[in-house]
């Protein structure tokens, strides 16, 4: 035998191993998720430090949503247009110190909800008697979400609902009933929207309002004028809805700043975060669009600039659907979460985990995406993510909704989907040209995920394994410790689904601490604050969020997660005033009220 | 992707005094050209590191394996068409998918072999058994030049004037007349809009596919109307998966085609030649 045949039996040995590579390698990652998927519920929290259990039915939680029925130029695509709208926001809305949870519904006529909390163990709807249910109209939109702020500082959480129709905004009347301020707030009569976030750019205590559009704001989905309504690319939209930035001039009014503030693009905008995430005073603002790259705006207190090309994150276009930022390496400063698109076989764009470099910072900030690095990279088709330290072992968590549509389970769109989105623009634009779905699902009954940190850049999904094992259309995530038990408990909203509340069970040996704030000379809702948190040798920074995730508001309330044995060193709160305050007398295992000093 | 695409254009050279232009680097220099504007203007690829590890990978054992059962360096033009049609083809968040992609690809010219040729064309080797093999991680291309009709106008040209100078336009046009032929086929079979059946070739991919897949020298039959009628039926093949509802249709169809129309020619030209042995004895 000469070399060449020795060296051709190698390659071709070397050649099937390769092709065989793929095979091995699926056959691997089954069995180890196979393995993080089995375990009991005590095993769960002596293995992962907690477990959820559903208990929607039982705390007196019976809510499904209603998905609109559009224009019926749409019949044909209608499950994959009418496709949001479940969304749910956290709020103490009666100032009991009890969180109560609101939640959107989207069919013409139906009804959102307002579940106040009983402080019993058990939730009861009392949207209908405060004015905050009969919002779902043809005529003037149906619901996407709502987020909570009280804008006129009077100590009561107002809400802002923003709908594929005309958005509305609520005053809380002492926590007793709602009075509609539309008009006297000057809202447009009419916006597309899936995203909105209460926050004060300019710092002058008083908060204001971005609104993202999806649609144009002159399609009307209900009375279409033709069928051109879709965007015109997969990867690179511009003929979405307008932003919106409106200032509060503090007579209940706001007055619309965007294009003078430097805000103005029509990419198809489904989420949005804000925070300060250069250090500044100022919060900055990061929206994640469908169709498109994601938009990052500095923020100077009078004017934004957008700088996502240069900062890393606004560059190769995917779907995003969800922006939430965490501390995960306690490192005190904010990566941002982004999910996106993965449906085996046909696209896999990976959600993304923007992560500031090492040695950049302020103006100069680089951020790199490290959800592969970190495991916290394929989900599905993700919509709405919230970082929350599940555990309490000290290290922030996040949690992943997935899933589209939920049809026929033997029946797939994929093919048609990406038949037609590769097509050229005058085709995509169309929906007169999009094939009929008949039924068939487009990335249904998908798993959640949750994975846990483990503190030194991995995460782990244990979903299944610590009991979200459900498989619906989920949308919308919401982090809250319902119970006051020092926990954070789950609460997902589900297009065409159920909402589903997942209460925690997590180790009672690792211990946390809560902080409960009130701006005086920041904005009341202290929407913005920032707290530091310094324990044995650790830090950790969260924001007080005005909205965040998709369509979701997280409990203001913020909570730490510390660990076993925890030494606290010292706690400081940056206000939005520039204001700031370190506590000497926080209490672990508590919520610490704090009034923003004087 | 076409291995080497225009080396069947004649020997001759562009010549200027002082400057020697050799037509093998056409096709490597056009796709380059497409990958970078289309990258700084539309950011298509997952990233320089993974696009720049598909070309290495596939230069590397294209150098090795030649060494080895060629005994000499070969010309890696050929090899970079491969790397750099995976880099642009292969979608995946991982880096291991396009250095294996292009291993493959390139090893399969050194392992598919059948009478001193061989049969698949390497990229369209290597992401066929990556798009079955390894679903959950990899995908085809999903990102366009922004679905507008300008930049594609501008790809649709260039790639006809080099594949003319290649004398393989025949090919090329062949598929596309029959692609839209089975589209609106399709469309009347299916009741689904003819816009949507069309769509696809108005997308990236199968301008890749088009002009320096199916052309490939080394893995088309001899004969211009044996060309034309391979082709022809790739596209009914494509016609056949998509209707099967197969998202990597194109790519399957070749897979299966191409090879087949070789291992035909090679037995024929075979049988020919026994026969001319026989007469000639």
């Amino acid at each position: 035998m000469n070399y060449k045949r020795i060296a051709k039996v190698i390659l071709i040995v070397v050649f099937i191993g390769l092709i065989a590579t793929p095979v091995i390698l699926r056959r691997i990652s089954a069995r180890r998720e196979k393995d993080l998927s089995t375990a009991d519920i005590q095993s769960a929290i002596n293995r992962y430090g907690v477990h959820f259990q559903e208990v929607a039915q039982s705390v007196g939680i019976n809510f499904t949503h209603q998905a609109p029925t559009l224009d019926h130029k749409l019949d044909h695509i209608m499950p994959q247009v009418a496709s949001m709208g479940a969304a749910v926001s956290i709020v103490d809305f009666d100032r009991d110190g009890w969180p109560d949870i609101y939640v959107t519904n989207s069919g013409e006529g139906s009804q959102n909800a307002l579940y106040r909390n009983q402080q019993n163990g058990t939730f009861k709807d009392v949207a209908a008697e405060v004015g905050l249910a009969d919002v779902n109209q043809a005529a003037t939109g149906v619901s996407m979400g709502a987020i909570w702020g009280d804008y006129d500082n009077d100590g009561y959480e107002d809400v802002f609902l923003y709908k594929w129709g005309k958005p509305e905004l609520f005053h809380n009347d002492a926590g007793r009933a709602f009075s509609r301020v539309t008009e006297k707030a000057s809202l447009p009569s009419w916006v597309n929207a899936n995203t909105a976030i209460w926050f004060d750019y300019d710092g002058d205590g008083k908060l204001d309002l971005f609104l993202g559009g999806y649609y144009s704001e002159d399609v009307d989905l209900w009375h279409l004028k033709n069928t051109r309504m879709m965007p015109e690319s997969f990867e690179y939209a511009k003929n979405g809805g307008r932003k919106y930035l409106f200032h509060n001039l503090g007579n209940g009014s706001f007055e619309e700043v965007s294009q003078k503030l430097g805000i103005d693009t029509r990419r198809w905008a489904l989420a949005a975060v804000a925070a300060d995430l250069r250090g500044t005073g100022h919060p900055d603002l990061f929206i994640a669009n469908d169709y498109g790259i994601s938009e990052l705006y500095y923020n100077d207190g009078k004017q934004f600039r957008e700088v996502g090309k240069e900062a890393g994150v606004g560059f190769s276009p995917k779907s995003g659907m969800n922006a939430a930022i965490g501390d995960i390496l306690n490192s005190g400063r904010y990566s941002i979460y982004v999910s996106n698109i993965a449906e085996e076989g046909v696209l896999i764009q990976g959600n993304n985990l923007w992560m500031p470099r090492e040695g950049t910072s302020g103006d100069a900030v680089q951020y790199d995406n490290l959800a592969r690095d970190m495991d916290v990279e394929i989900g599905g088709w993700s919509f709405g993510a919230q970082f929350g330290d599940l555990n309490n072992d000290g290290n922030l968590d996040l949690y992943l909704v997935n899933g589209y549509v939920s049809a026929d389970r033997n029946k797939n769109y994929w093919y048609d989907f990406s038949k037609i989105t590769g097509g050229n623009s005058k085709i995509i634009s169309d929906a007169a040209n999009w094939p009929a779905m008949e039924g068939r699902s487009l990335s249904g009954y998908q798993q959640k995920r949750v994975w846990l940190n483990d503190g030194s850049g991995k995460f782990v999904n244990v979903a299944t394994a610590v009991g979200a094992n459900d498989i619906y259309d989920g949308r919308s995530v919401a982090l809250v410790d319902l119970w006051n038990r020092g926990v954070l408990d789950v609460v997902v909203a589900n297009q065409k689904g159920p909402l589903l509340v997942y209460k925690n069970t997590a180790s009672p040996d690792n211990k946390w601490i809560d902080f409960d704030l009130e701006g005086s000379a920041s904005n009341r809702s202290a929407i913005g604050a920032q707290v530091k948190v310094f324990w044995n040798g650790k830090q950790q920074v969260q924001t007080v969020m005005g909205g965040s995730g998709f369509c979701a508001q997280n409990e203001r309330r913020l909570h730490f997660g510390l660990g076993k044995n925890p030494r606290l060193d010292k706690v400081e709160i940056h206000w939005t005033s520039g204001r700031t305050q370190t506590l000497d007398n926080a209490v672990v295992g508590q919520v610490n009220k704090v009034k923003e000093a004087s | 992707m076409s291995e080497t695409t225009t080396s069947s254009i004649p020997a001759a050279e562009l010549r200027r005094p002082g400057f020697r232009f050799d037509n093998r680097y056409i096709a490597p220099l056009f796709l380059t050209f497409i990958l970078l504007v289309s990258h700084l203007s539309y950011g298509i690829l997952e990233s320089y590191w993974q696009t720049g590890l598909a070309i290495v990978t596939a230069l590397a054992v294209e150098l090795i394996l030649g060494r080895i059962f060629f005994g000499k360096w070969l010309n890696l033009s050929s090899a970079y068409i491969t790397g750099i049609s995976v880099g642009i083809l292969v979608r995946s968040p991982a880096f291991w998918p396009f250095a294996l992609c292009s291993a493959i690809s390139i090893m399969s010219k050194y392992v598919l072999r059948f009478k001193g040729r061989h049969l698949w064309n390497p990229s369209n080797f290597g992401l066929s058994v990556l798009f079955f093999l390894a679903a959950e991680t990899v995908a085809g291309l999903s990102i366009q030049w922004g679905n507008y009709v300008a930049p594609m106008l501008v790809i649709w040209v260039l790639g006809s004037v080099i594949i003319w100078r290649a004398r393989r336009f025949h090919i090329s046009a062949t598929y596309v007349i029959s692609f839209f032929a089975f589209a609106f086929l399709r469309s009347w079979i299916t009741g689904d809009p003819w816009q949507s059946e069309i769509a696809p070739i108005t997308g990236p991919m199968y301008q890749l596919f088009v002009f320096f897949m199916v052309t490939d020298p080394k893995t088309t039959v001899k004969t211009k109307w044996g060309q034309m009628l391979v082709v022809f039926l790739v596209a009914f093949a494509e016609f056949i998966f998509r209707l099967m509802q197969v998202v990597y249709a194109p790519f399957y169809a070749l897979f299966i085609v191409g090879p087949t129309a070789n291992l035909i020619e090679i037995w024929w030209q075979s049988r020919k030649a026994n026969r001319m042995a026989e007469t000639t004895a």
